[in-house]
């Protein structure tokens, strides 16, 4: 026995408590997703992370590792858009903050500000699978504010958010001209769109003058702009029929942020356009309804943007009424039933999302030194008759019950 | 007076002509006549509409039908959606709580694009429902899938010589805040309904009383006639309830006056499954994957399915189109599957018990002898996430082939599949999914 050993059994001994437990888990089939499916596997988890993975012939578990088995493993699955937490499952006015009114440019609303961790949605989510979030402000304002990046586990913003200003959210479309008297017309978005942006732009120029006197007071509409403009952050435009899909494109041409397409109901319509302009694309759920701008909807969408080599995300989007959340698995596994690979959709529900958001260091695939989050199910992942029966968060099991 | 609607109501329905006269006969498929156990190899056959014959692969085929071979195919009877918005099924407006005089019929397009989705997944018996914004929302209509111009000519009548039951609700979404004809509170919503079956027992009372002699009738009320065929137990009541004390009130009402009631959504059914089926009512559940959206709704659960199943209480199922997807319903019982209930009584669910909800049973529901000839063909198990719905067979006309391309575009959607002026006259909105569920 090496010192090393000694020492790493004395620190299982001493810490006993269950987020730094050692766990082996040995499943029939596991799908990395960063590499082809592994029959009769094992990864290792210690402290929070992955630790080991392979063929079982090639991992030995050591002593005092917590065995569990299971049919299937995947990495813990990540909704690359929703408002959960934001909006809660009741949905009266109090449970309700992913959506401003007063006006309907407010880059300067945080998401950290109002997100929820303990919220019977999220719960819900992390039951089914669903390890890591990018939630925050809605749809149905040109600018409804900030999004943020946070694993579902139980805490408080602090302790489960990973970070905590994704992106700038925002809507071309009818629903912001239902929310507000103005703007009442599609130029008129794109108009205040511009002129926020230009703003901006002169804000970000001001901001960079060599005289400090000549710079502009702190504005905090004007901050978030400008980091859409530099490009720390992405611009996530909500836009589903083609002729706001192509607004959201020129505005991106003409100010030059990274822009995100969410929903994006009419895509497959515009891949020579989309693949042109390197948006990337967070697809509409699955089953959401084919109403208003996403009458044109078509479930074969994931799979025509993915054989294009566009690189899809499936969210689970926003919804006004019942199911008040939907659930990433079980959309991807609508998207296999047409035309997409289990092995893509699984991708699209983990790595995709997790490259999309900048945490593919941390999450989205099972490998060495990444966070142990992961999902146990009794057969294969998207059929209706398989549950998910045990998930865990940072190497915690936070969700034992099928479901 | 009550009998003009049946006569109607039957001439209305022998416009249209049925299947082929030539029989047609399934060969090579599993076959879930769902009234018995699968059949491998079976033979089923069908002729002007009806099934003619079904059995094991030594069934007799007649020598003028045509043979069609379904090796590896499962057929089984067309599904029975208990509970469907589409067709935009208007009923009361906001000038009442109690509707009981309005009808689905004068509302529903028959033509919508929406029932192309109802064919691609698999539904030929529908039906249609107003509300759920009212105590007394209106009549629904029991339609079949049948490629009409009228309404008329997708109207089923059941065993009671109807063709749609009463719609009815309790719990928050008839109850409105602000001064005005609509409840604000659950005893105020039980206590209008109660005065107004009161009334209704009233007018039965002089109806009978005058007999044959028809100068003593009452004088016609439409409110009234729609209840006194409830009160007959000829037109059943579909009642919308989600929490377990509204469940309990609809139950209490409906032992008052003597309803044939289906409880409707039942999201706390889990919670009261005992009392239900006690009650003897069968309920008709929503397949939703997660809670909340309203209040009534938090406590929805996947498992509603097996614990009224495991309480003895019959199970149906509906998709309340736009709140799921008519082209999903298949799913919506294999989600409670997943859930505990049983493969058997979620396929009866999606079939036989629907049907009975409608007093059609003796016409749809099985795959039996003499019956309307409405079945699906599945390229698999019905519960597999893979399995597509590949015919829909209307009383032996085939409505939906996967193999035709522009039917297959209403299974996938796509540009300009679905219009919103070729579905309902009134295209739904978010605002209205808040009274639907």
């Amino acid at each position: 026995m090496t010192i090393k050993h000694i020492i790493s059994a004395s620190f299982t001994l001493l810490i006993s408590i269950p987020a730094l437990a050692q766990t082996a888990i040995r499943a029939e089939i596991l799908y990395p997703v960063s590499g082809s499916p592994i029959r009769d596997a094992v990864v290792l988890v210690q402290k929070g992370k992955i630790e080991k993975v392979g063929p079982a012939s090639g991992v030995n578990i050591p002593a005092g590792y917590k065995v569990i088995n299971t049919k299937v493993l995947t990495p813990g699955l990540i909704d690359a858009r929703t408002v959960v937490g934001m909006a809660g499952a009741l949905n009266i006015p109090v449970d309700q903050d992913q959506l401003e009114k007063s006006s309907p440019v407010q880059p300067d609303l945080r998401a950290i500000d109002a997100y929820n961790p303990e919220e019977t949605l999220v719960k819900t989510l992390r039951g089914f699978g669903v390890t890591s979030i990018h939630t925050g402000h809605g749809i149905g304002a040109l600018v409804s504010g900030q999004t943020m990046i946070a694993k579902t586990k139980p805490g408080t913003v602090e302790t489960v958010t990973i970070n905590p200003l994704a992106m700038l959210a925002m809507t071309i479309g009818p629903s912001v001209s239902g929310n507000f008297s103005s703007p009442g017309t599609k130029a008129k978005q794109m108009s205040m769109l511009r002129t926020e942006l230009l703003k901006a732009r002169d804000y970000l120029k001001k901001q960079q003058d060599k005289d400090s006197t000549k710079r502009p007071a702190t504005d905090l509409k004007m901050e978030a702009l400008a980091k859409l403009l530099k490009g720390d952050i992405k611009g996530l435009i909500t836009a589903n029929s083609s002729l706001d899909i192509m607004n959201a494109i020129r505005l991106q041409k003409e100010f030059g942020f990274k822009l995100v397409l969410d929903g994006a109901a009419e895509a497959y319509r515009l891949i020579p356009e989309i693949k042109q302009s390197g948006a990337e694309i967070i697809l509409h759920a699955t089953m959401a309804r084919n109403e208003g701008d996403r009458v044109n909807m078509n479930r074969e969408s994931a799979a025509l943007l993915t054989a294009a080599g566009i690189r899809v995300s499936i969210e689970s989007g926003y919804e006004a009424y019942v199911p008040k959340t939907r659930v990433v698995l079980l959309e991807a596994a609508q998207a296999t039933a047409y035309g997409l690979s289990v092995e893509d959709a699984l991708r699209a529900i983990t790595l995709n999302p997790a490259i999309l958001l900048g945490i593919e260091q941390r999450v989205g695939s099972i490998e060495p030194g990444k966070d142990a989050d992961l999902v146990m199910y009794d057969g294969e992942p998207f059929e209706y008759l398989t549950r998910v029966c045990g998930v865990m968060i940072d190497g915690e099991i936070v969700s034992d019950t099928c479901q | 007076m009550l009998k003009r609607f049946f006569i109607f109501c039957l001439t209305g329905q022998s416009l249209l002509a049925f299947g082929q006269d030539k029989p047609i006969a399934f060969t090579g498929a599993t076959i879930y006549p769902i009234s018995g156990k699968p059949i491998t190899n079976g033979v089923m056959i069908v002729q002007q509409g009806k099934i003619l014959a079904v059995g094991d692969q030594t069934t007799p085929i007649p020598a003028n039908a045509t043979v069609t071979n379904l090796q590896g195919k499962l057929i089984m009877p067309g599904l029975v959606d208990t509970h469907s918005h589409l067709g935009g099924p208007e009923g009361g407006d906001n000038s009442a709580a109690l509707n009981p005089e309005t009808r689905a019929m004068d509302a529903v397009n028959p033509t919508s694009d929406g029932f192309k989705k109802a064919l691609a997944g698999g539904i030929t018996t529908i039906n249609i429902m107003p509300g759920s914004g009212h105590l007394m929302s209106g009549q629904t209509i029991y339609v079949k899938m049948r490629a009409g111009k009228t309404i008329d000519d997708l109207l089923i009548t059941n065993e009671k010589g109807l063709y749609g039951g009463l719609k009815m609700a309790n719990g928050t979404n008839p109850m409105r805040t602000a001064a005005g004809p609509f409840p604000g509170t659950r005893a105020k919503s039980a206590s209008m309904v109660r005065e107004l079956f009161l009334k209704a027992r009233e007018y039965q009372k002089k109806i009978e009383k005058a007999g044959r002699d028809s100068s003593k009738m009452p004088e016609r009320d439409l409110r009234m006639e729609p209840l006194v065929e409830v009160l007959r137990g000829q037109r059943v009541v579909h009642f919308h309830t989600h929490k377990s004390n509204d469940i309990m009130t609809a139950i209490r009402l409906s032992k008052e006056f003597g309803f044939r009631t289906v409880l409707h959504h039942v999201s706390e059914g889990w919670m009261v499954a005992d009392e239900i089926a006690q009650s003897g009512f069968p309920s008709s559940i929503i397949s939703i994957d997660a809670p909340g959206g309203k209040m009534e709704a938090m406590n929805l659960s996947l498992g509603t399915g097996a614990a009224l199943e495991k309480a003895g209480a019959p199970v149906g199922f509906h998709t309340d189109d736009g709140i799921t997807d008519s082209r999903l319903f298949l799913r919506s019982a294999a989600m409670m599957v997943r859930a505990g209930m049983s493969r058997d009584k979620a396929l009866e669910g999606l079939t036989i018990t629907g049907a009975r909800m409608l007093d059609l049973s003796s016409r749809v529901g099985t795959l039996e002898v003499g019956k309307d000839a409405d079945f699906i063909v599945l390229s698999g198990d019905p519960f597999s996430v893979n399995t597509k719905v590949e015919q829909t067979w209307v009383e032996g006309i085939k409505r939906f082939d996967l193999g035709n391309p522009a039917d297959k575009a209403f299974l996938l959607g796509g540009y300009d599949v679905y219009s919103p002026i070729r579905s309902e006259f009134h295209h739904h909105t978010d605002d209205d999914h808040r009274h639907e569920q």
